[in-house]
């Protein structure tokens, strides 16, 4: 049943080059695209999901084929041939598409497996999505339970430890170019957070000192004042390159911020001092001719993926049992899904209501003195009828198909669960 | 004396073979047991090989440095025991594998050169002999270091760079702590060949009675000498480190070799030990 309806589609750093990625990276926000894609023919629930790794479409969708094309132009633009999208581009639907979601949410899926800071991002998007009104009830189901399942593999799996993030990474790299860090400087362009964090890493490995370039300064200022450091503008950038010696760039801008001539004279005045450059913003910030320079090594987010792979054995035993937790859980997910089907839901609705009115009649009939076995069975066959009268409409309205010529029966048979209690077996919290 | 000497010779190529053995095993499986093990058969090698130079040196009654052969042994000797005052004040990781792979491939060159012992020429009959060709032989050690410190950078520079880390990436130091080798080591090496050159001129003004007569062998010490100056002094005033230093150090040794083997066989002339 999900198959027909659960649709997830996306790019991500597996599939797509960062090259292509930055071009389709939404640096502005959510509102916009969110907003553009309102009233889309055949589109029920949707939300996005973008980072700097991944661009994800999570869609309920009446009209597969349709919506499909229509999110490939809203990804790729007009002019890109489709097939050439599908490269880059995966769709995956039902129990597929749930399944990716878990994964995504557990950052087994992730550029650096078991990084914490998807599961943020997730739940970022999903406030702007639920606050635009675009998820419905199954999408709000289903991100929930992604959550769930992210703290579960994050409780039972040492997947989360160690080793595993992009800071480490840049770390790592630090130490293999410069040897002691203790004595370098740290400039911090742009204030995203993943620059903040790996930052961070950084002054809790020792370095010296960290200095932050951004547009605004007052925000400048105040992330140089969390590391005891010092604020410059970002018009003093090329200045600052011949006092620090490992640079962080994540700002939003979309071209080059910084070029290969300019790093090339400051060489120079360097006195070819080594510059490690990590470059974690998409749309990229530095000119990739940097890296051909002598003495300046420049690692873009894809880069790092090489480095964190150096540490991968011990955490892929971990991935496996986080994996298996994933695959339970899409499971457990496909059986509450069916669980919504119309059928099952006016079976459970009628069992329900025959067993609340023969544990009544068994307790009335148990306080009456003498009663004769006939007007037992009248009270019996009155109890029933209540109840049957009763559920006569909410029945009706489960199985009435066309509600303004739309399937809304899901929805439907989800509002009729929660009105009357029905709890889902397939849910064991 | 001479079987003393001949059976020193075999022990000091096996027990610097054993040392490479373990120096490789190290690197493979990265065992700080091993390590231990390693250094201190390394250690066995240089005295052995200090032994066996002693035993030559009562054999023939002067300082072993006279033929071919005894002059790689010396430059084995100096390598070892350059590397081993070395790694006595720094630390760099997995050096030794490399500089013992260099020390056992001399050894093995030495192993092809005739170990006759040529009379003495009364022209090098002098107490300068140990100090000239002593203090030469020790800057070829260095500067060897150097060479092997070098390539390291080489091949960690290249991983860096293109971002595919391979076997050498975990197992090689940072660049710095290798451009910091190659700095101290050709500092080291330049000194001790300017000695060389310096000490020789002496002795050749009281041999021969000039300080310098462009034999091929001067003129290429020079040679070596400059490319080395060059190195040291464009570090010093316009930065010259990381991959530069390395392919200097790398051409540098090229030059040292030759001087050491190429004019011999190439060029002739009064330092050729043939003679």
């Amino acid at each position: 049943m999900p198959a027909e309806k659960i649709l997830l589609m996306g790019v991500n750093h597996k599939t797509t080059p960062v090259e292509v990625r930055e071009k389709i990276a939404l640096s502005n926000g959510y509102e916009a695209p969110l907003t553009a894609l309102r009233g889309t023919e055949g589109l029920r629930e949707y939300y996005l999901l973008s980072t700097c790794n991944r661009v994800e479409f999570l869609l309920v969708v009446d009209d597969r084929e349709a919506v499909e094309d229509e999110i490939i132009r809203f990804l790729f633009g007009e002019q890109v041939d489709k097939n050439k999208c599908l490269d880059y581009l995966y769709i995956l639907r039902g129990n597929d598409a749930v399944h990716h979601l878990f994964m995504v949410a557990a950052s087994l899926d992730s550029m650096i497996v078991g990084e914490a800071q998807i599961l943020g991002q997730l739940k970022e998007a999903y406030r702007h999505a639920a606050g635009l009104g675009t998820t419905g009830p199954l999408l709000n189901k289903l991100l929930h339970k992604s959550f769930s399942v992210a703290k579960r593999v994050r409780t039972e799996t040492a997947i989360g430890s160690a080793a595993v993030s992009i800071s480490y990474a840049a770390v790592q790299l630090a130490k293999k170019i410069f040897g002691n860090i203790t004595e370098k400087k740290v400039l911090l362009i742009g204030a995203g957070e993943m620059a903040e964090l790996a930052a961070e890493h950084l002054v809790g490995q020792g370095v010296k000192k960290v200095v932050v370039a951004n547009r605004t300064l007052s925000r400048a200022v105040d992330l140089a004042k969390r590391f005891h450091g010092s604020a410059v503008s970002i018009e003093e950038l090329v200045g600052q390159l011949e006092f620090v010696d490992i640079i962080i760039s994540s700002t939003g801008a979309t071209d080059i911020i910084l070029h290969r001539d300019e790093v090339k004279s400051v060489m120079r005045a360097r006195m070819n001092k080594p510059l490690f450059f990590i470059d974690i913003a998409v749309p990229r910030d530095l000119d990739p001719g940097l890296n051909d320079l002598e003495n300046v090594y420049l690692y873009d987010i894809d880069d790092l993926k090489y480095v964190v792979e150096m540490n991968k054995t011990e955490r892929d035993k971990e991935a496996v049992k986080a994996t298996r937790i994933v695959d339970e859980e899409t499971l457990k997910f496909e059986r509450y899904y069916q669980s919504l089907a119309v059928a099952p839901t006016i079976q459970e609705l009628r069992e329900m209501i025959e067993q609340i009115s023969r544990a009544e009649l068994a307790k009335t009939v148990s306080k009456i003195e003498s009663i004769s076995a006939k007007d037992k069975q009248r009270l019996e066959k009155m109890a029933l009828a209540i109840g049957n009268k009763i559920m006569h409409n909410p029945l009706m309205y489960l199985k009435n198909n066309s509600c303004a010529g739309r399937d809304r029966r899901d929805q439907k048979v989800s509002a009729v669960r929660e009105l009357f209690g029905l709890g889902n077996s397939s849910e064991n919290e | 004396m001479r079987e003393l000497s001949d059976i020193l010779y075999i022990t000091v190529l096996g027990v610097t073979g054993v040392a490479v053995a373990a120096y490789l095993v190290y690197f493979v499986r990265q065992n700080t047991e091993v390590r231990k093990i390693a250094r201190m058969i390394l250690v066995a090698s240089g005295v052995v090989q200090t032994l066996y130079i002693l035993s030559r040196f009562f054999q023939g009654g002067h300082t072993p440095i006279i033929s071919q052969h005894e002059a790689v042994i010396f430059f084995a000797w100096a390598s070892t025991w350059a590397y081993l005052s070395f790694r006595w004040r720094y630390t760099v990781k997995n050096f030794g594998t490399f500089v013992s792979v260099l020390i056992f491939v001399l050894l093995l060159i030495s192993l092809f050169s005739s170990r006759e012992m040529p009379p003495l020429l009364p022209a090098l009959q002098s107490a300068w002999l140990p100090v000239h060709a002593g203090v030469s032989v020790l800057a070829y050690g260095f500067l060897a270091l150097a060479f092997c410190g070098g390539v390291m950078y080489l091949l960690q520079e290249r991983e860096l760079k293109s971002k595919k880390f391979g076997f050498f990436f975990s197992r090689f130091p940072s660049l710095d702590a290798l451009d910091q080798l190659n700095n101290h080591c050709i500092t080291a090496g330049f000194i001790f060949l300017t000695l060389g050159i310096v000490t020789g001129s002496v002795w050749a003004r009281q041999a021969w009675g000039t300080y310098w007569q462009w034999d091929p062998k001067e003129t290429w010490s020079l040679i070596t000498w400059f490319l080395y100056l060059v190195q040291i002094h464009q570090r010093f005033t316009v930065g010259w480190r990381g991959k530069r230093a390395a392919v200097m150090a790398i051409v540098g040794f090229a030059s040292v070799l030759f001087t050491l083997w190429g004019v011999t066989y190439l060029l002739g002339g009064i330092h050729s030990y043939a003679s």
